[in-house]
């Protein structure tokens, strides 16, 4: 099912959640609303759900309006952080939940809906189950029996809130490979929302980067890493330096020095590069700094440096540098970026 | 000697280690207090209605006042339970799912039967629902007061707080996420509220019907006004005790106290069962 929405506002009490959003979902995509909490990533889960209803625009289902269409009548599966499983049903209860409240004219026979229920139990693999309680399987388990029930009912979409929140970190790698699977296999509309970066750059897709109420941008894994379209996205995904520089007749100037590098357009702005897009130079035009501490992590090293020229106030960086490079706590680093990114201001 | 001590603390020991102090000062405690204020007198009920023998036992248990005083002090206390329990669970839905003005007031007045005399609350109902009194005379000629119908009035009174009080914390925890789980899977309103929030509260509608019960039977002042105490019709089990210690039948009084506190133990027993059977399976509810 596409979903589109367009120029979507949503206000709590006046304050606005999310701000004029746009999106267009295509069929059988998986898709990671990814930002800091109060990004407004859940809000507009919510809002394709009909948990809650926009103060202006709309939601369109395939040509459908669905904008004021309620819950019901969307037919979509939800699954929630903490699960929401109906903790005096079983687990074959909970799956069959959805069937068995549909009206009588609907309603699949009662050992329709017990075939139904196991298959949907083999396919989370949970097969021998059913019988159980929630409160008698582990956190990964129960998020499962949610997926499950929330497939029951053949929803037109299916939207997980933060589904991998609540996990330890081993379990939810694990469901993480295992959605991905389960998606390829069913080719279900997918909408996930998450904080966790690695998750949505692994999982997904598209990634929707959100911040304020806003998408900051829409990409592959590749567009929103490699090519951030904003400063936000690029300090939000990946780690990343920031500093203050001018550009200068393509040159660009760090507190009034050039640094070797070169940009067309000329003005104020912040340049922006990766730990790793870093080259160590011999060479007056690069940034250097005093190295005030040097980390071994796996094949690299990170060396924390604080660079400023003579009189100015220093601003700390992270590099990536060779194992064998001459970089001790102490000494001067100099280096250039070779891949970054200048967002003017 | 700490020796031995150590040596027969390893071998046998009442409870498992603790980094808890204090087990021996709380237990001991309880134990002395449970002793004085419930056990012994209750073991002196016994004693005195053990003077009777089986046969006067027996004789006092069969007696067709016995029965019918137990018959209506347990039917009534029963009744009265029910319909609190449909009765507090309103009430303690709209007081913890809306928000209105003089919410606080209602939340306060659901007290009341507790804090209020006994007595008071007798003479007032039965001012009411008496044959002349402003809602008795709606009724007429169906009568309400003097009749058991007048003892569940004025037990629903008495036993509501119990049932709104067990069953509103719980309804405050509800998940609203568990709503909105259902409402995506298709449910109506209906379906939500009859299949997955009531069921959830059910172990604490359960111990909200066992306490209003069990206070519904032990129950006196409030009831002996609006009763009328008609023998075999309207006079509960309470009263006959206390017609009999006036009529110094001591061992008669306690025979029939010694009954209702059995059943009383009997069902409040079958109720904790239920209870922890259920707990069993939905975890901490």
């Amino acid at each position: 099912m596409e979903v589109t929405i367009n120029n979507i506002r949503k206000e709590f009490d006046r304050f606005p959640a999310l701000n004029d959003v746009s999106l267009k979902i295509a069929s059988g995509e998986l898709i990671a609303l990814l930002g800091p909490s109060g990004s407004g990533k859940t809000t507009l889960l919510r809002l394709i759900a009909g948990l809650d209803f926009p103060t202006a625009g709309k939601i369109f289902f395939g040509e459908e309006d669905a904008s004021h269409h309620s819950v019901q009548e969307r037919n979509v599966g939800f699954v929630f952080q903490h699960y929401a499983l109906f903790r005096h049903m079983t687990v074959a209860e909970n799956i069959g939940f959805g069937l068995k409240v549909r009206p009588a004219s609907t309603r699949p026979a009662k050992a329709e809906i017990r075939r139904r229920v196991l298959e949907l139990l083999d396919m989370v693999q949970l097969g021998g189950l059913e019988k159980r309680y929630p409160n008698q399987l582990s956190g990964g388990q129960r998020q499962r029996v949610a997926l499950a029930r929330a497939m029951a009912i053949e929803p037109r979409i299916l939207l997980l809130d933060e589904p991998f929140g609540a996990l330890d970190a081993k379990v939810r790698k694990e469901l993480r490979r295992w959605l991905r699977e389960f998606h390829d296999r069913t080719g279900h509309t997918t909408v996930f929302v998450t904080h966790d970066q690695e998750e949505a750059l692994e999982l997904a897709d598209r990634v929707v980067v959100m911040s304020q109420g806003r998408i900051e941008q829409v990409g592959s894994a590749d567009d929103v890493y490699d090519r951030p379209g904003s400063p936000f996205v690029f300090s939000f995904i990946g780690e990343s330096s920031q500093l203050p520089v001018e550009v200068k007749e393509g040159a660009v100037l760090f507190q009034g020095q050039p640094i070797g590098i070169s940009e067309p357009a000329g003005g104020v702005g912040e340049l922006f590069f990766r730990p790793e897009d870093v080259a160590l130079v011999d060479a007056p035009d690069a940034l250097f700094g005093k190295v005030t501490a040097c980390r071994r992590l796996a094949g690299t090293r990170i060396a924390e440096i604080d660079i400023a020229n003579d009189g100015h106030a220093p601003y700390h960086v992270e590099i990536e540098v060779p194992l064998h490079a001459p970089i001790e706590l102490g000494s001067e680093a100099r280096f250039r970026p070779t891949r970054w990114k200048v967002f003017r201001k | 000697m700490t020796d031995t001590a150590a040596v027969a603390s390893a071998r046998w020991r009442l409870k498992r280690p603790s980094i808890i102090p204090g087990f021996g000062l709380t237990l001991g405690f309880s134990l002395v207090y449970l002793s004085l204020i419930i056990l012994i007198p209750i073991a002196g009920l016994f004693w005195r209605s053990a003077a009777l023998g089986w046969s006067g036992f027996f004789a006092v248990l069969t007696d067709e006042r016995t029965l019918r005083a137990l018959y209506v002090s347990f039917g009534t206390a029963f009744v009265a339970a029910l319909v609190n329990v449909v009765f507090g669970v309103i009430t303690a839905w709209m007081l913890t799912r809306y928000d209105f003005p003089g919410r606080r007031l209602i939340d306060a007045m659901v007290d009341l039967p507790f804090a209020l005399p006994t007595a008071v609350a007798g003479i007032a109902l039965t001012a009411l629902y008496a044959p002349q009194g402003w809602i008795g005379s709606l009724f007429m000629p169906f009568r309400i007061a003097f009749t058991p119908l007048g003892i569940v009035v004025a037990l629903i009174f008495i036993g509501l707080p119990f049932v709104v009080r067990t069953v509103q914390p719980v309804m405050e925890e509800i998940d609203r996420e568990v709503e909105e789980a259902a409402a995506t899977l298709g449910a109506n309103r209906f379906q939500t509220v009859s299949r997955v929030i009531l069921p959830g509260l059910a172990p604490a509608i359960l111990t909200g019907f066992a306490l209003a019960f069990a206070r519904g039977v032990g129950e006196y002042g409030s009831v002996i006004f609006i009763a009328g105490n008609i023998p075999y019709v309207s006079e509960i089990a309470p009263l006959l005790i206390v017609i009999k210690l006036e009529e110094f039948n001591y061992a008669g009084a306690t025979a029939i106290a010694t009954i209702m506190l059995l059943i009383s133990f009997a069902m409040l027993f079958v109720i904790n069962l239920i209870q922890a059977w259920s707990r069993r399976r939905y975890g901490n509810a």
